[in-house]
């Protein structure tokens, strides 16, 4: 099970990115998600330097392309649900970058370790006045059933932005929402934007 | 580890009780109220994943070229594919029962004792069920998390789902089929070499769950309850309400002083109050109205529902015209 969850997350990260230069901020969201995803994988298929886990690179790469079409303080505050009224605006901004940063490194993580699955894209099932609404996609790959990944979008002026990514149906945000509910609860608000700090300098220093 | 754990909420409640609060419902994930317990287990699980199953894995990953991992990897695959089958029946899924068997059918066959997922690119999907999720799509709520050694995360229903999971699985039946004099050495030989492969498939992904994750423990037990969720619904659970634990502060007066939810069940956290999705528009907004129990039931017309919803079993019927 824990296998499969694994799988899932994996598989999840990998197939996340989402943005280009061609976009603009009349694109609708699937074929924003689209456009993105095959650019990004695109790239990286062609990178040696990424397969082999060239890290700087890939940041670099999910930086450039995948970063603009997510919005990180709807995302970070979706993850603090009720405390992230708790946080001063200084506050809520130092866990917007923390949380910014872990996220970028885990997906590139997970990007370095694409291979060749196969992303199909479902019809989007939207009204053209909605304002939020999911793109879902599917990862196929032999001898295991597809993984689902799922993109909550919103409408925002400057586009259509990701606030959450969810992975055979884990959602990343929700996932992160009771680690951060425990955090804050055991050393406050400072505390968790602590803890972040230390697992993102813990990560750099492995890298 | 444990023992810290112990002595912070130990001293937690004793905070909370000096300031005439409710103790122990303001630190207690009803989902998860073994949470000690469990976080040794995940501690021995760890250890010994570190120890010997990883290393292992290690090994059988770089010994073996990708071909054969695959191989082996379908041919477990479709040792479980009859009971994926038979739990499709059970949750009302005649279509995919029948997709399933007929995978079994032509991968032994066609595949070569299913060392091949022939099935696949003939778009016979393959699916992902248990008993587990026949008891979900019945209505049965998962009742307390739990962590297994060994087998890691799970919760009672579906421990109780993998007891008759082995039943189904046919290495496991190799014993009622014939005493011959090796069946323990090749069951759990069989059985053994299930799980290094998969856990040899899962190296990468651990990285990123250990890169992604603050507390392992909570990370890995929010996963796997959304993810099960999800699963019960085959992909398509109906919206949420996200449950907040972070204290009384989420908790209108009535339901966080009433005793009972000291030793409130899983289906008590999630008609608990939950912060809007919307957390910057409107965060803690309640609105008891608005809760609702989300179990699944089987609809009568499930099958018309797939239809309707445009499931895979549509692309297959395509496929085969």
């Amino acid at each position: 099970m824990m296998v499969r969850i694994c799988a899932a997350l994996l598989a999840a990260t990998l197939a996340a990115p989402v943005a280009a230069q061609h976009i603009g901020k009349d694109t609708a969201p699937d074929v924003l998600v689209k456009r993105v995803a095959d650019e990004v994988l695109d790239i990286v298929r062609k990178d040696k330097e990424i397969q082999a886990g060239d890290r700087a690179k890939t940041i670099a790469l999910v930086e450039e392309k995948v970063l603009p079409h997510f919005n990180f303080t709807r995302m970070t505050a979706l993850a603090m649900g009720i405390n992230w009224r708790k946080a001063s605006p200084e506050q809520q901004k130092l866990l917007v970058t923390e949380f910014r940063t872990l996220l970028v490194r885990t997906y590139s993580t997970a990007l370095t370790n694409y291979r060749d699955q196969t992303i199909e894209y479902k019809p989007l099932r939207a009204q053209p006045q909605d304002t939020d609404v999911t793109v879902r996609s599917q990862v196929r790959q032999a001898g295991a059933e597809p993984i689902a990944i799922d993109y909550s979008l919103e409408k925002t002026d400057a586009g259509w932005k990701v606030y959450d990514v969810s992975v055979g149906g884990v959602s990343l945000v929700t996932t992160y929402r009771d680690t951060f509910a425990q955090e804050v609860r055991k050393a406050g608000v400072d505390g968790l934007i602590k803890t972040l700090g230390e697992k993102n300098r813990q990560l750099h220093s492995t890298s | 580890m444990l023992t810290m754990w112990v002595t912070r909420v130990a001293a937690l409640c004793a905070a909370a009780a000096a300031l005439g609060g409710c103790a122990t419902p303001a630190l207690v994930d009803p989902r998860d109220p073994f949470e000690p317990a469990n976080r040794a287990v995940f501690e021995f699980n760890e250890g010994l994943d570190r120890t010997v199953i990883k290393p292992v894995a290690q090994v059988y990953r770089a010994v073996l070229p990708q071909p054969v991992r695959t191989g082996v990897r379908n041919f477990y695959g479709n040792l479980w594919d009859p009971w994926i089958g038979v739990n499709n029946l059970l949750q009302g899924k005649v279509e995919w029962a029948m997709s399933d068997m007929f995978r079994f059918a032509v991968n032994t066959t066609f595949g070569l004792g299913g060392i091949n997922d022939v099935a696949t690119d003939m778009r016979l999907e393959k699916h992902n069920e248990d008993f587990g999720q026949t008891l979900g799509r019945w209505g049965i709520e998962p009742g307390p998390y739990l962590v297994l050694p060994v087998l890691g995360p799970s919760t009672v229903r579906d421990g109780v789902g993998l007891i008759a999971d082995t039943f189904g699985y046919l290495p496991w039946r190799i014993p009622t089929w014939r005493k011959w004099n090796h069946y323990v050495a090749w069951r759990n030989s069989l059985t053994a070499l299930g799980f290094v492969s998969l856990r040899a498939t899962l190296l990468d992904a651990e990285s990123v769950v250990e890169e992604a994750a603050l507390d392992k423990y909570s990370f890995v037990r929010d996963a796997y309850l959304q993810r099960r969720r999800s699963l019960i619904y085959d992909g398509e659970p109906p919206p949420e309400p996200a449950p907040e634990h972070g204290g009384n502060t989420a908790l209108p007066d009535d339901l966080a002083t009433e005793p009972s939810r000291a030793v409130a069940p899983a289906w008590a956290a999630r008609a608990a109050p939950a912060d809007d999705t919307g957390g910057g528009r409107a965060p803690g907004a309640f609105a008891p109205g608005a809760l609702q129990l989300v179990d699944p039931r089987i609809p009568a017309n499930y099958v018309a529902v797939l239809a309707a919803a445009g499931r895979p079993h549509d692309e297959r019927k395509e496929a085969r015209k």
